[in-house]
């Protein structure tokens, strides 16, 4: 006999059917594998400044014989101008020795994947900024601090909101109103200022990881308002169906019910509604990061990388500096073509 | 000592100015192993007097205005949470009308039961008990089937994981709320037969909720007929079928179609009954009582013990 399939199987293969959204939960993967391992992919690190080379143009590798060759660029006189010299070429190897690192944050190695191992023939594969570091190097350290806010503010705000909104739907009454008034209050409030003004509470000169911190508590702060909106909704109606009273009847407390039955039967809409947001939190972080108040220099994040990119002059001579945009709306695509995705799959109805 | 006692309970629903009293003086005795029945029609008050036992309808909206329930000599209504929550399960188990929405469809049934047991008896909360329970109450291949969603069983077999859950802690008193009504005729049969058969064994009492009078003789040691939030007879199941007092029951008894006879029409009680907030005054049944007299609209008339062990509300009981 051909064993049934669960409702997650059968989710599964919805999804699977739904090119597009594979499409977005790949590049996702990749994304985040590459952020996961940044330091070894990076070829140098987020703060190594190259003081010979400052706003210098990528560095395409070329293919020559057997070798992926990078050139070696002059200086010329004048603004940042740079030229490759013909037939002065440096093969890349891969598994090269360069800075030290920690892998995953724990791990000392100094082993990069690729790199031409001589300071004189960088490989800058997305060009230097105005202090000479590597963007492709800081593009995958920020990566870092961008993907990971949006998946860490997203199961803050969200346990927050479905547990707020599961209580505030399943006791309903004056629990409810008040819960609810003050969530209206919360998203009544335009985001932008909300944050800003946020922002004002924390004292400046915090370190990074405070920084991150604060990041994440003030976008959660500001998110969960909406989730336990939708979630109140949800348990109204869940709290009236009889396998509620079912559990009550069997002597089951009521946190345990909200826990226990009423959010479960959420988690489809969850799922795709989280995969939904995640981008406006990273869009949050770029955001407070941008207006020079989120993740400080020398560390790197997509947002605070853009700050570079500010200046018209910049964008017209380095548009290189505009990599972490793309990188942003990569990755904010992504999320919608999975979250799309995941909705059409989760809609049984369909 | 009863296991259960009803005293002249009161639940209002709404608030004071409004309140509409859906039970209105309900007494009920059962004794440990006793089957008793509550039979009436839809809205008569049946299903928030059996819910009212382990004090499961919502206040608000509604209200215990009076009585008590006495549960092993203790008064539900006086309980904090915490000892409620201990006789929910413990004491008293419900089983409801549709099995299929009182299975939380995102849950695999063997994790279902072992939740019921986590509460009652956290001691017993294995697979093993799980299949012994679901073997107890009649499910075939319970090793494969503890890893069923509800949505892959049908009716009868979802409503034996329910009174599987219910058993689970070993209640004294089985509440079983229209547990057939959602299956098909042979499937009630089979329902019926195994909680039936479940009594004989763990000698538990059951309150059977029902408007189905056919399945009361097979069932029930007693009978109690509710109209409209009342209690008009308690008798004796024999008794209650062979020689019905309160012209309601003989009403009632009198529109179950009889195969014999040949297809005259079937006999109706003539107009509805009263909606809540809008009873007659007087005795509630009088406007469609076939032998109302004018005095029946003027006072209630008492719940009367007229035989040994039968209670009626009315007067003229003995009127044919």
């Amino acid at each position: 006999m051909e064993q049934p399939l669960s409702p997650w199987q059968l989710f599964w293969r919805r999804l699977r059917s739904r090119r597009i959204a594979m499409v977005g939960g790949v590049i996702l993967i990749v994304l985040y594998l590459m952020a996961l391992l940044a330091g070894f992919i990076a070829p140098y690190n987020y703060d190594r400044q190259d003081r010979d080379r400052f706003f210098h143009p990528p560095t395409l590798p070329r293919l020559a014989g057997f070798h992926l060759v990078v050139p070696h660029y002059e200086q010329l006189p004048g603004d940042f101008n740079y030229r490759a010299v013909p037939n002065d070429t440096k093969p890349i190897h891969f598994l090269v020795r360069g800075g030290g690192y920690k892998l995953f944050g724990l791990i000392p190695a100094t082993v990069h994947l690729f790199g031409t191992g001589d300071e004189n023939y960088p490989v800058d594969l997305l060009g230097t900024d105005q202090f000479g570091r590597d963007v492709f190097s800081r593009l995958l350290y920020g990566s870092q601090i961008s993907l990971s806010i949006g998946v860490v503010g997203i199961l803050l705000s969200f346990a927050f909101g479905m547990m707020i909104g599961g209580i505030s739907g399943y006791f309903s009454g004056w629990t409810d109103t008040v819960i609810m008034r003050l969530c209206e209050l919360i998203m009544s409030i335009p985001a932008l200022y909300l944050i800003i003004s946020l922002r004002a509470t924390f004292p400046p000169g915090m370190s990074s990881a405070q920084v991150y911190a604060m990041i994440i508590i003030i976008l959660s702060f500001i998110g969960w308002a909406s989730m336990a909106r939708v979630i109140r909704g949800m348990a109204l109606s869940l709290r009236e169906q009889q396998f509620i009273l079912a559990a009550r009847a069997l002597g089951q407390s009521h946190l345990k019910i909200i826990v226990r039955h009423i959010l479960p039967s959420t988690f489809s809409y969850v799922i795709v509604a989280a995969t939904l947001s995640v981008p406006y939190y990273i869009l949050g972080e770029v955001v407070l990061s941008f207006l020079g108040v989120g993740i400080q220099e020398p560390s790197a994040s997509w947002g605070n990388m853009l700050t570079a990119a500010q200046n018209t002059e910049y964008l017209r001579n380095y548009p290189w500096l505009l990599a972490p945009g793309a990188a942003i709306f990569i990755t904010v695509l992504a999320f919608n073509f999975l979250g799309d995705g995941l909705r059409d799959a989760a809609d049984t109805k369909s | 000592m009863n296991l259960l006692e009803i005293k002249n309970l009161k639940i209002d629903f709404g608030t004071e100015a409004d309140a509409l009293r859906a039970v209105d003086g309900v007494s009920l005795a059962i004794g440990a192993g006793e089957t008793v029945c509550l039979v009436g029609e839809s809205g008569c008050g049946k299903t928030v007097t059996a819910l009212s036992i382990a004090r499961l309808v919502p206040t608000p909206p509604a209200n215990y205005v009076g009585g008590e329930i006495l549960l092993n000599g203790r008064d539900v209504l006086k309980m904090s949470n915490a000892e409620l929550r201990g006789i929910r399960g413990g004491v008293v188990s419900y089983v409801f009308q549709e099995p299929g929405a009182s299975l939380n469809p995102v849950f695999r049934i063997g994790n279902q039961i072992k939740e019921s047991l986590k509460l009652h008896k956290p001691e017993k909360a294995t697979n093993e008990e799980v299949i012994r329970l679901l073997k107890l109450v009649g499910i075939p291949a319970p090793e494969s089937r503890i890893r069923n969603y509800p949505f892959e069983m049908s009716g009868g077999m979802q409503q034996r994981v329910m009174i599987a859950m219910a058993l689970a802690s070993e209640p004294k008193l089985l509440v079983a709320d229209e547990p057939t009504t959602a299956l098909d005729v042979t499937i009630q049969a089979q329902i019926l037969e195994l909680l039936h058969d479940l009594k004989q064994r763990l000698g538990m009492a059951i309150l059977l909720i029902t408007h189905n009078l056919g399945i009361v003789g097979d069932m029930a040691d007693r009978v109690a007929v509710m109209y409209a939030g009342q209690i008009v007879e308690l008798s004796p199941a024999k008794e209650l079928l062979r020689r019905p007092l309160h012209p309601y029951t003989k009403a009632l008894i009198n529109s179950v179609p009889k195969l014999a006879g040949g297809a005259s029409r079937l006999s109706a009680i003539p107009g509805n009954v009263p909606r809540i907030g809008n009873f007659p005054p007087g005795c509630r049944f009088a406007p469609r009582c076939p032998i109302a007299k004018p005095e029946c609209s003027e006072n209630i008339p008492d719940l009367v013990e007229v035989e040994a062990g039968c209670w009626v509300r009315c007067p003229f009981w003995k009127t044919p």
